[in-house]
């Protein structure tokens, strides 16, 4: 049972593969989630270039997307990472599955915060002679920032929970870890010691988020 | 300056609700430099006449024409050059919380692609001209009302607009406030020549600053022109909400006719008093009189109750009108002295307002 010293320098590995994997993810998934959520908003009827057939493709996909436990998602993206990465085995492979997962629940987020964007600040900027896409740059993202923020930090949370999961199947990180040294050597202890780490993770995770969104709303 | 030509705007029918035909064929005409009110009731379509001037609302037929510019006939990027010449301030300031008091004057300067140090000193001289430059670096969350509509003002004119649209400017505005803007309005319609349409449902706000106003109801325009012909021709319904004829006795309270003199710079009442007391030798008492100034001019309405008239009191007041005296007989128990109800509407029946109530959330 003594062998922490071993252990405790894999368990720190692990630890980084998962800050990797959500982070690179994250990356991604603000990258295409964002804009996403922007087409979903501005297409809706009655708002700023409104689509009703793109809206309602794009709503479908996002729900497709977000209705999918994750664990299915996985399996059924392998071909996608293989074809992207070469492999499905490791935390660089899992980023894919995780963006994927990751995008439509940021951009129902980021649709929700544009909406709470009051229409007459909208309406302002274009009586001013503002383009769309103008709107959309000077006033719906940065009215809409502090709340675009709390929204990322929700989504890291679930990508971290994500990769965990993850590790079912050999995604690498501490999700992977606990598994195969927790679950499959019966070793509760580092069961454990994962899981405080993960709580410890994301709780400095939602915190810095917090503080971030907090700061940008009232500076 | 601003020109509305037969103007039809109807919103379709939506699940919620039935088509609802917010303008009825309006045409109207402000002159360059001129300072024209639109008034009536929630519902009667004035807040969509005011976005239509710069085509926030397309109507649905008619033509808008600002500065000799025909708008509904731009396209896009046409529509987008004439807004920058067409300012526009809101009841609910719309100024953007992420973005300081200067931001926000800045934004339609950066929007216009002005370059940085041009944008500051114009920010800088916008923001002294609107009485506000020690706030420049103040968060819209940190500002009174007054302030923000001052910034917002500040704002809509950044880009030398030739017209300034107010859209209810002053409605959510404490009575100190709204001076204060009414003020500042006045003097950059002096200072800069703009021509200013102002919507909005206070008639005080009429009084204070219009040059002209149109009343509307049900989408259509009812009543209008130069404040000063207004208020002197007999039976406006414009006149009536502006300066209400004083409230007549109930029925059958006391005999004797009741005369309404409506008072004005050029129309004294004194020949009248002088007409009915000294000539005529009737008894005349005042029953009650309203003194209001509107459009720099004092203007008022006196009740008079005449007492003996033999028969000489119609053609007393016939004699009175044929020399510039605006007199009319009013009858007890009447709401308001109506000489020719058949063809003049009445635009506040609290039916027609209550049915419409609802048309402006429609309109969203």
């Amino acid at each position: 049972m003594n062998d922490w010293s071993r252990i405790a320098p894999q368990l720190l590995d692990a630890t980084g593969e998962t800050l990797y994997m959500v982070g690179v993810a994250t990356a991604l998934t603000v990258l295409l989630g964002v804009p996403l959520g922007v087409l979903l908003t501005i297409t809706a009827p009655g708002a700023l270039a409104p689509h009703p057939l793109l809206n309602r493709v794009l709503g479908l996909v996002v729900n497709l997307g977000r209705s999918l436990p994750f664990i299915i998602l996985l399996v059924l993206v392998a071909p996608v990472t293989r074809g992207i990465v070469g492999t499905t085995i490791g935390s660089t492979a899992t980023i894919v599955p995780l963006t994927i997962g990751a995008v439509p629940f940021l951009a129902r987020l980021v649709e929700t915060s544009l909406r709470e964007v009051a229409h007459g600040k909208v309406e302002a900027t274009l009586a001013m002679g503002a383009r769309r896409r103008e709107v959309v740059r000077t006033v719906l993202l940065p009215e809409a920032l502090p709340s675009l923020v709390a929204g990322v930090t929700v989504t890291v949370v679930a990508l971290i929970s994500y990769s965990a999961m993850a590790g079912a199947i050999g995604g690498g990180g501490l999700g992977d870890f606990a598994i195969r040294y927790g679950y499959q050597q019966f070793r509760t202890d580092i069961t454990l010691a994962t899981v405080v780490l993960l709580l410890v993770v994301v709780q400095l995770l939602q915190w810095a988020g917090d503080r971030w969104a907090r700061r940008l709303a009232t500076s | 300056m601003i020109e509305l030509s037969d103007v039809r705007k109807v919103f379709p029918a939506r699940r919620t609700a039935g088509e609802v035909v917010a303008l009825d064929g309006v045409s109207m005409s402000v002159a360059r430099g001129e300072f024209a009110g639109v008034v009536g009731p929630s519902g009667s379509g004035k807040s969509t006449l005011a976005r239509l001037v710069n085509l926030l609302e397309r109507p649905t037929s008619g033509t808008v024409t600002v500065d000799g510019r025909v708008l509904t006939d731009l396209d896009a990027a046409g529509v987008r050059e004439a807004r920058r010449s067409i300012g526009m301030i809101f009841q609910h300031f719309n100024l953007l919380d992420s973005r300081t008091a200067a931001g926000n004057v800045e934004h339609p300067l950066e929007l216009a692609g002005l370059g940085r140090t041009e944008r500051r000193r114009r920010v800088a001289d916008l923001l002294d001209l609107v009485g506000l430059a020690d706030r420049h670096a103040s968060r819209p969350a940190q500002l009174s009302g007054g302030q923000k509509q001052r910034v917002a003002i500040a704002r809509a004119l950044a880009a030398r607009p030739s017209v300034l649209l107010c859209d209810e400017a002053t409605s959510a505005l404490d009575p100190a406030s709204t001076t204060g803007v009414l003020e500042l309005l006045r003097q950059v319609r002096a200072e800069l020549g703009l021509t200013v349409l102002l919507i909005t449902h206070e008639m005080s706000v009429v009084r204070a600053v219009c040059d002209s106003a149109v009343l509307m109801s049900e989408g259509r325009v009812v009543d209008g022109g130069p404040l000063a012909d207004v208020l002197a021709r007999p039976g406006s319904a414009l006149a009536a909400q502006l300066v209400p004829a004083p409230a007549t006795p109930a029925v059958g309270e006391r005999g004797g006719a009741l005369v309404l003199v409506t008072v004005t710079d050029a129309t004294p009442h004194g020949a009248v008093l002088q007409t009915l007391t000294a000539e005529l030798g009737l008894s005349v008492e005042v029953v009650g009189g309203s003194v209001e100034t509107v459009a720099g001019r004092r203007f008022g309405r006196l009740l008079l109750r005449v007492e003996g008239d033999d028969g000489r009191l119609d053609p007393a007041l016939a004699r009175l009108r044929a020399g510039g005296a605006l007199v009319e007989r009013a009858a007890a128990g009447d709401p308001r002295p109506q000489p020719d109800a058949d063809d003049a509407p009445r635009p506040d029946r609290e039916p027609d307002v209550q049915r419409l109530a609802d048309a402006p959330d429609v309109q969203r």
